[in-house]
């Protein structure tokens, strides 16, 4: 009997569970759409359409998230140049802290900018008094800010990806270009750029996906002006479940509309014999005036990208209801660090979120490995099936996921699989797992295909039983793997708003409501105080899923 | 012969550490030259600063009549085959070859021309729509050929061309280089680090050691004249052992080696002198006789067969390992025999002044 040989019961189960879990709630919400109690009906569908409302948040939600790519490209790709290529002083440092807005979670990073572009933020009284004006400068209201926010969140992912994609590029094809007489700009257009292709689609859809499902920036900062996910929150608002789900159906179709744009992007153009050779080295730039107008350049960027970070904390330790029209807090206070720790209702929220988190990551973290570990030794249709279902999540924004499993667990049904979970403590741990599903089945698959299945083989010839092999020997070995999916997934329960603020219960209300009601309750402090402890565990956690992650 | 690619003390450092170390070369034009020497022994180095990917600290490229060390790849008109191929991954296998006459304002009917002949050329004519991961480690190989030759460069630089190829491969495409560069007429530039490679594709063969040019020539002149120990040992098989010099006339020296005393041949152009010396002798230049006051007393220790013959490894009672060539059955592991030197005329026993320890 061959060790690899798994029972088709595991793989059956996990199948169903995450047909259960992923897309059994979709289904449902595509149903009670177009259903009533009375029957089948068109009637949301039709009203949907009728809507300008609903027209203006889709077109919304469309172009914020074009002019989000075009937004983050245009940051992100030249940054990724200007490191990746050239020697800089102090380069290395400057790589690093141009990732940083990474670890700022969505919500955080809003506040950060309301402290520092809002109304009364430092950055507007401080140009309101430099030029005498009576009125704040600007509005930070509508599309233009919440381009603002996406671009600064966003243009990582460019940056990232290109830098990567150029560091593994191969030098010699470089100069082999130059070889045969194309100059830079030939080299750059016919050579340099079609390697890039696959980390720019990349970069791309994940902007992309990342600002169609973006709702802390809209919510907060949207006034007037509707997307998909904050149209449908408010709707539900208003009580009108059904047009809702209409909706709901209607992001998804544009989300799923986009993914199929971008199937092509991905492909990997790179010969078969992958990459050889060594990466280019840096070019150190010599001219003086040139290479102190790019270190210049590159520091200033970087304080930019500080402010919100270093903002957070000036405004952690302002007490509340002293700040008011001064360009800087008059006062300061350790107090409301100390409250978050003292004060049990303000304790509270930092404890459900760890733990909410930490029980979602585990979970999925589990139901990944089964997953990859099952369409690894079962490849065909029904790995490909488990692989897709644990993609699927990441393909539906956060809203739709969250309105999916209120509407499948809010009803006791157990003949048909529902359950009444809305208003407990489990749907909160249930929505981070499933959202959570993509991040850390990616990293184990990959883990997983790097894994020598002889390895498995040798152990079985030493006797070791499927359990001994796999504690002893696949999960040390995909450590690595395990770590690096557990640290982002970690990380995006942690400060998630987004289907938190759909599905909370008082008992559960994570920091993301906690920091929003303080900020309702002009506590600013309180606020920006839970922005950084966030801001802090998720840098924290990132560190560790990257050292050990990459250590072993 | 004047030089038609002329190096003229080319140094270059790097953190220091010297990586060429005033190398000379000259070229006559169509001659092909092969850089041969350990790894970390600055050909590739000097590859490059040919190519311009690196610039020298000091000393000049010269093509012609013409100083070309400021020049840069992109006006130098060199055609580079690079060790991994570095053939563009997203063009075509034609997009590829088309790309260097491109650069040079080739355009339509001439493009496709030119690049059916290059194709032609490598024995690939068909190959153009060809996606370049379709094609076996052979193919890629004539495509960077093809690739490199097309624009007509004046002189062709070969990175270890035949390091990614299976062994199998190997032979038959060395000869389908040689056959091709010969026919094209061009001058080439070969780095190696396989003597076979640089043997049967140069004309001359560089050999190279620490940054520094050991010796220059043709294959020949490498084996049975070695201008040191480094080479001689470096170019086809030999062993080593201290002996002394007791007399030197013109025809050769008489050494002394393990109690016995040896005729050895004079190499043209080596000056020796009277007392120890390095004794490098080929396996072909000794052969097995009996025990007797004349030979050099060893043990067999060990026997490779190569075929025709065997090589069989001995040691003398001082320690030294000596290999010598005989039938293979002459005789058996574990025996004590005496070794002469062969009565082939020319030598094979070359000695050279102690190297410094």
């Amino acid at each position: 009997m061959s060790a690899t040989r798994r029972s088709p019961v595991l793989a059956a189960v996990l199948l169903l569970l995450l047909a259960w879990l992923v897309v059994y709630p979709l289904i449902l919400v595509l149903l009670e759409g177009v259903r009533e109690p009375a029957g089948w009906t068109l009637r949301y569908v039709q009203l949907f359409l009728e809507r300008p409302t609903e027209w203006q948040a889709l077109w919304g939600s469309l172009w914020i998230s074009v002019a989000s790519v075009l937004l983050a490209a245009a940051i992100g790709i030249p940054l990724a140049f200007l490191f990746a290529r050239y020697d800089l002083p102090g380069g290395r440092v400057l790589a690093g802290l141009v990732a940083l807005p990474a670890v700022l979670p969505p919500l955080v990073g809003v506040i950060a900018f309301l402290f520092l572009y809002g109304e009364t933020g430092f950055v507007s009284l401080l140009v309101q008094r430099v030029f005498g004006l009576t009125e704040p400068p600007w509005r930070l209201q509508g599309a233009g800010a919440i381009l603002l926010v996406h671009a600064y969140s966003m243009y990582v992912y460019f940056y990232l990806f290109v830098r990567a994609a150029l560091q593994a590029l191969d030098a010699s094809l470089l100069e082999a270009a130059a070889s045969l007489g194309a100059g830079r700009w030939r080299t750059l257009r016919s050579v340099v750029l079609p390697q890039l292709y696959p980390a720019l689609g990349g970069a791309a859809l994940l902007t992309f996906m990342t600002a169609l499902a973006s709702f802390s920036a809209p919510y907060i900062f949207g006034g007037g002006f509707r997307v998909m996910p904050t149209q449908i929150v408010a709707t539900r608002l208003n009580g009108d479940d059904r047009l809702a789900m209409v909706e709901t159906i209607a992001l998804t179709i544009l989300a799923l509309a986009a993914l199929w744009l971008f199937r092509g992007a991905r492909r990997d153009n790179r010969a078969d014999g992958g990459r050889k050779g060594v990466a280019p080295a840096r070019l150190v730039v010599r001219r003086r005036g040139l290479r102190l107008l790019l270190a210049v350049v590159g520091w200033s960027f970087a304080v930019l990208l500080l402010l919100p970070h270093l903002t957070l904390l000036l405004v952690s330790f302002v007490p509340i209801g002293t700040w008011t029209t001064e360009p800087l807090p008059p006062a300061y206070t350790l107090r409301n660090y100390l409250t978050l720790v003292q004060d049990p209702v303000r304790a509270r929220p930092l404890a459900n979120s760890l733990w909410l988190a930490a029980v979602a990551t585990c979970a999925s973290v589990a139901i990944a490995l089964a997953g990859a570990l099952v369409s690894l030794r079962r490849p065909g249709r029904l790995g490909r099936a488990i692989e897709a279902l644990l993609a699927l999540p990441w393909a539906v924004p956060g809203t739709v996921f969250a309105i999916a499993l209120a509407t499948a667990f809010s009803v006791h049904e157990p003949a048909v699989g529902r359950v009444v979970l809305v208003g407990t403590i489990w749907i909160l741990p249930l929505a981070y797992l499933v959202r959570n599903l993509p991040i850390t089945s990616r990293a184990t698959l990959a883990g997983v295909r790097a894994l020598d299945p002889s390895l498995d083989e040798a152990a079985a010839t030493l006797g070791a039983h499927r359990w001994r092999t796999l504690r002893r020997i696949t999960v040390p070995l995909l450590r690595p793997a395990l770590l690096a999916g557990a640290s982002i997934a970690f990380v995006t329960a942690f400060g998630d708003f987004v289907t938190s603020i759909m599905l909370y219960t008082y008992d559960t209300r994570p920091v993301s409501l906690e920091i929003l009601s303080s900020l309702r309750q002009a506590d600013v402090g309180v606020a920006a105080a839970y922005g950084v402890v966030l801001m802090l565990v998720s840098a924290a956690v990132f560190a560790i899923g990257a050292d050990r992650g990459s250590g072993g | 012969m004047s030089a038609f690619l002329r190096v003229d003390g080319l140094v270059k450092r790097f953190d220091g550490t010297l990586a060429v170390d005033r190398v000379s070369l000259g070229l006559a034009r169509g001659e092909m030259l092969a850089l041969l020497g350990p790894s970390g022994s600055g050909k590739t180095t000097t590859l490059r600063l040919l190519a311009g990917f690196e610039t020298p600290d000091a000393g000049r490229v010269l093509v012609g009549d013409e100083d070309v060390t400021g020049v840069a790849p992109v006006a130098r008109r060199f055609g580079m085959v690079f060790q991994h191929y570095a053939l563009f991954p997203h063009l075509d296998v034609r997009r590829n070859v088309a790309f260097g006459l491109e650069s040079i304002g080739v355009r339509d009917a001439e493009l496709d021309r030119r690049v059916d002949r290059a194709l032609a050329l490598v024995d690939l004519a068909g190959f153009g729509p060809r996606r370049i991961g379709q094609l076996s480690g052979g193919q890629q190989q004539r495509v960077a050929l093809a690739r490199a030759l097309a624009p007509e460069p004046r002189v062709l630089l070969l990175d270890e061309p035949l390091s990614n190829l299976d062994p199998t491969l190997r032979e038959r495409t060395r000869r389908e280089i040689r056959e091709l560069i010969q026919r094209v007429g061009i001058t080439t530039v070969l780095v190696t680090h396989e003597q076979d490679e640089a043997f049967e594709l140069g004309d001359r063969v560089a050999v190279m050691r620490g940054g520094r040019l050991e010796q220059v020539g043709t294959p020949d002149e490498l084996y049975s004249a070695p201008a040191n120990a480094f080479v001689g040992g470096f170019v086809g098989r030999s062993s080593t052992a201290d002996a002394t010099v007791l007399g030197v006339s013109a025809r050769g020296a008489r050494v002394a080696i393990g109690g016995v005393e040896w005729d050895v041949d004079a190499v043209p152009g080596r000056t020796l002198a009277v007392g120890p010396a390095l004794m490098l002798v080929r396996p072909e230049a000794l052969r097995i006789a009996p025990l007797d006051p004349g030979s050099l007393p060893v043990t067999v220790i060990g026997r490779r067969f190569v075929g025709p013959s065997a090589i069989y490894t001995t040691r003398t009672d001082a320690g030294a390992i000596l290999d010598v060539v005989a039938p293979p059955q002459a005789v058996v592991t574990g025996a004590r025999v005496g070794l002469l030197p062969s009565r082939r005329v020319g030598g094979g026993i070359h000695l050279f002044a102690p190297e410094p320890a």
